[in-house]
């Protein structure tokens, strides 16, 4: 191995463009996909860049992914780490328990049930267009479309009333900004809870037709742990697939040929979210897993108890595995991209995702066919700082 | 070529379905794979890769020579 032992690294969060990765990831994965990365509470570690390596890492079961054993890559995260501990929340677990959560639920996230929800999502989403037009333009897609139909979507399917979004929806934000305190983020967190813990509650006694009643039905969890599940659910459900509508939305308007291209034939809509899911990759600061033993990937080992944090940002580009990967190419087959993860934890509600973002960008376009942005591009400020990334606001006009 | 399916490994994220929804469906309770076509024809085979591929948990895998 010629330099690729250098100095450790700090994981960069900088972007010299906001639709792409910093740059440091381009000249390291060429390096070493895998290489040295001291983080945040001055562990050192390992970060891969490369698209093979990454894949090797969330796939192999020799990593674990309990949170108390995984090192934060950037301060914030330190934040993040202390309230991801508690019954339900399966996705910083590991098998056998990540294995019984998951067991659980698959079976109501599968291809064909999320395809059921279909015309409801169309109704939801045209309901938003309605009120886009009624409210006039300019207006702020993240909060008339992009945020509302997710958070519509999800609080359906879990059976929570949407009435109450103002609260969750704040608690949800407060809890992916990085910049909060610590004791900001575990009050929002707690608010949640014992928002989530009343309503299983009142399911027990009234089961209604919806995901946590079904939960409550299986018998096989307890109160408090189908409470951090659903925690988990609304959470994870909420400002993913907002971000994917508000961000892509915003990509496409930023690159006219493939918007036309989009417009021109809906059927390009599926390919479009394969690719924008893998050009702009949200969830851009982790994830994280550490060794359970020492493992070798791409010649270099990795010792038990190191951790090694996976860009997916940067896999998602990476040359080898996808061709002239800083363009935009709607048209490409992009699936086997690493934006919903890959292993175990690989997203629970990856199809749902799919399919708001399928109906939701055709949906968009068609309704207004002169949407364009309300403010210069340059000006439009970006969640640098919350765990998923995008737009705070999308100021759009017609 | 004959598709294997470890339903055990699987964790029901559906790419499978999402890639060639022909040759795989999802259990209904659990959500894990069941294959329609254990032995696809020829020219389903790209795509039987490609979801093999894709696969987040290893559950799948194909002999050539079936």
């Amino acid at each position: 191995m010629t330099n690729a032992m250098h100095e450790p690294v700090t994981f960069p969060v900088t972007r010299e463009h906001p639709l792409d990765p910093p740059q440091d990831f381009t000249r390291w994965r060429e390096d070493a996909p895998l290489r040295p990365m001291l983080f945040a509470d001055g562990h050192v570690g390992w970060l891969a860049t490369g698209y093979a390596a990454s894949r090797a890492v969330l796939a192999d079961p020799r990593f674990s992914n309990d949170v108390q054993v995984t090192h934060p890559p950037i301060p914030q995260r330190i934040r993040q780490q202390t309230l991801a501990k508690f019954p339900g929340f399966f996705l910083r677990e590991d098998p056998p328990e990540h294995t019984r959560f998951r067991r659980l639920l698959t079976g109501q996230f599968t291809v064909r049930r999320m395809r059921l929800l279909e015309p409801r999502i169309e109704k939801i989403t045209s309901d938003r267009l309605d009120a886009m037009e009624r409210e006039g333009s300019p207006v702020d897609l993240v909060q008339s479309f992009a945020l509302p139909i997710p958070s519509l979507v999800i609080c359906e399917l879990l059976g929570v009333p949407y009435s109450d979004h103002d609260r969750f929806q704040r608690d949800s934000s407060a809890l992916l900004n990085l910049d909060n305190s610590i004791e900001r983020a575990r009050e929002a967190m707690e608010s949640l809870l014992d928002y989530v813990r009343g309503l299983v509650a009142r399911k027990r006694e009234e089961p209604g037709d919806d995901l946590i009643s079904g939960l409550i039905a299986t018998g096989k969890l307890t109160d408090v742990e189908i409470t951090g599940a659903s925690v988990l659910m609304l959470v994870a459900g909420h400002e993913t697939t907002a971000n994917m509508l508000a961000l892509g939305t915003y990509t496409l308007l930023r690159n006219p040929a493939q918007l036309a291209a989009l417009r021109a034939d809906p059927s390009l809509a599926e390919p479009a979210v394969e690719e924008l899911l893998r050009y702009l990759t949200i969830v851009h600061l982790g994830p994280v897993r550490t060794a359970t033993e020492d493992v070798e990937i791409e010649g270099r080992t990795i010792r038990a108890g190191q951790s090694v944090t996976v860009s997916l940002s940067a896999a998602n580009r990476d040359p080898g595995r996808f061709g002239d990967p800083d363009s935009l190419d709607i048209t490409r087959q992009a699936t086997g991209h690493l934006a919903f993860g890959h292993g175990i934890h690989q997203c629970l509600g990856q199809q749902l995702a799919r399919i708001e973002m399928r109906i939701g960008y055709p949906a968009l376009l068609g309704r207004f066919p002169g949407l364009r942005l309300a403010t210069p591009g340059e000006e439009v400020a970006m969640r640098s700082n919350m765990a998923i990334y995008g737009v705070h606001r999308l100021p759009v006009a017609w | 070529m004959r598709i294997k399916a470890d339903t055990e490994v699987c964790i029901g994220a559906g790419m499978c379905v999402f890639t060639a929804g022909d040759v795989f469906d999802q259990d209904e309770d659990e959500g894990t794979v069941v294959v329609l076509l254990p032995e696809p024809p020829p020219d389903r085979h790209a795509a039987v890769r490609r979801a093999v591929q894709v696969c987040p948990s290893g559950a799948l895998s194909i002999s050539e020579n079936a």
